[in-house]
């Protein structure tokens, strides 16, 4: 119970911001996984249309990572201007 | 035989060299001079942001000041001048911020310590704005000897840097141009070359260690001119079914537009959103994956400090392993960035030209 306390309190230390920028990894992880994970499978289903499907995973995996690193952005200025 | 032993002896020789690096960083502290303590944060912060002059270790070189205002016009110096925090010709230079300061006085400091004046314009040649210089010194070498061949050898084969190029600039143009764009492309190509090149050049230029350190395209003016850029030449080349796209959009229930026009906010939203967004990705990509990468470089001085010698050495292995593997996903990040700005212009330049075949 300490220790959970203990970790508690730094994480939350600069208004949040190390449990903030955590989410957001875990956004990021949960998205890309999941993009990266279905284009592998119509990859084994059609073969054929390998390069296509990876250009599109590419660009999806941008896209989201975006929405991720903004989210770390937002808590790294939390953390600089306090 | 004796070659695949030697060649492994070899490798084995330089991980363990590399690794008493860590020996030298613990000597300062062991000596019990008066050393400041690694302060990582700061070291880190020091070495993403800007910065007036070129640390190549041991050797500052000083990047020309360049300073304008209305009072005291414009004023060119080094930047040694100003870089012991001394007044110098009336101006002051903290944490890389150049102040107005009174002949001789002191200057008004805030309660956070900081200092509170005005500023002049500062137009200096800082360590972003040299690695500009350099992107735009070898972009032009690279195209214009590209140019050259082309022009020198009608109908050969392509030779030299010319044969380097060709494939990177067929790849923009039937990858990103002809597919997001479509009959128009040959109008936006110039732009979209431009800045992939431009983009991925400054990312590699970031990632080089040892020269100094410049974080072209993770400083945020430099990802939000090219943003801006993009985001003007839609305004510019937008036709109007674009723009009746945006304002008044078709085939959406009448009262979604006129009281409350919900479907224009929606849309403007979205409108705003793409530059903001291609801003916010490249510099953020950039600046986090050098801050990873400086992050393990420091944990071997933080382990120093903590551990003593032996605490450096063991981490500094490890240490090393990482910020290999994080340099290899850097490399693979500088294309990918370039290739996911270049391809989102196309996207939106390609919306604003398309035309429409109306269904009526």
């Amino acid at each position: 119970m300490e220790l959970l306390t203990i970790l508690l309190d730094m994480a939350n230390a600069y208004g949040g911001a190390g449990i903030g920028a955590g989410l957001a990894a875990v956004g990021a992880g949960i998205g890309i996984g999941r993009i990266g994970g279905s284009a592998l499978e119509s990859m084994a289903r059609q073969p054929e249309s390998l390069g296509d499907i990876r250009t599109n995973m590419i660009v999806a995996a941008a896209l989201v990572e975006g929405a991720a690193f903004f989210g770390i952005i937002v808590c790294l200025l939390v953390v600089l201007l306090k | 035989m004796i070659i695949k032993n030697i060649q492994t002896a070899f490798f084995v020789l330089i991980a363990l060299l590399t690794t008493t690096f860590s020996a030298f960083a613990g000597h300062g502290s062991e000596n019990g001079e008066e050393k400041e303590a690694f302060n990582a944060g700061e070291m880190i912060m020091h070495h993403v942001m800007d910065n007036h002059e070129i640390h190549i270790g041991p050797l500052h070189i000083p990047l020309p000041i360049i300073l304008y205002s209305s009072e005291k016009g414009l004023d060119v110096f080094s930047s040694s001048n100003l870089s012991h925090g001394e007044p110098y010709l009336g101006y002051i230079m903290e944490h890389e911020k150049i102040y107005f300061v009174e002949e001789g006085g002191d200057v008004v400091r805030d309660e956070k310590g900081h200092i509170n004046a005005a500023k002049p314009f500062d137009f200096s040649i800082t360590k972003t704005v040299f690695g500009l210089f350099i992107t735009i010194g070898l972009m032009l070498f690279l195209f214009i000897t590209a140019a050259k061949g082309y022009k020198k050898r009608e109908m050969q084969a392509p030779k030299g840097v010319q044969a380097v190029m060709e494939p990177l600039i067929i790849f923009v143009r039937d990858e990103i141009a002809k597919p997001s764009i479509g009959k128009k492309y040959e109008k936006f190509l110039p732009y979209l070359l431009t800045i992939f090149f431009f983009i991925w050049i400054g990312n590699m230029l970031g990632l080089i260690p040892f020269i100094g350190g410049f974080n072209v395209t993770g400083n945020i003016a430099v990802a939000l001119v090219m943003a801006l850029f993009s985001f003007g030449i839609t305004i510019a080349k937008g036709n109007k079914d674009y723009w009746m796209h945006i304002l008044w959009t078709p085939g959406v229930p009448w009262w979604l537009k006129f009281p409350i026009p919900l479907m224009f906010f929606i849309e403007f939203l979205g409108f705003i959103s793409k530059p903001v967004v291609l801003t916010l990705r490249l510099f953020a990509n950039i600046t986090a994956g050098h801050i990873i990468i400086l992050s393990f470089v420091s944990l071997i001085f933080i382990f120093n400090n903590l551990f003593g010698a032996g605490g450096g050495y063991g981490v500094s292995i490890l240490s090393v392993a990482f910020s290999i593997f994080m340099f290899a996903i850097e490399l693979l990040v500088a294309f990918l960035q370039a290739y996911v700005f270049t391809l989102l212009s196309a996207l939106y330049f390609g919306s604003a030209v398309e035309e429409h075949d109306h269904a009526h």
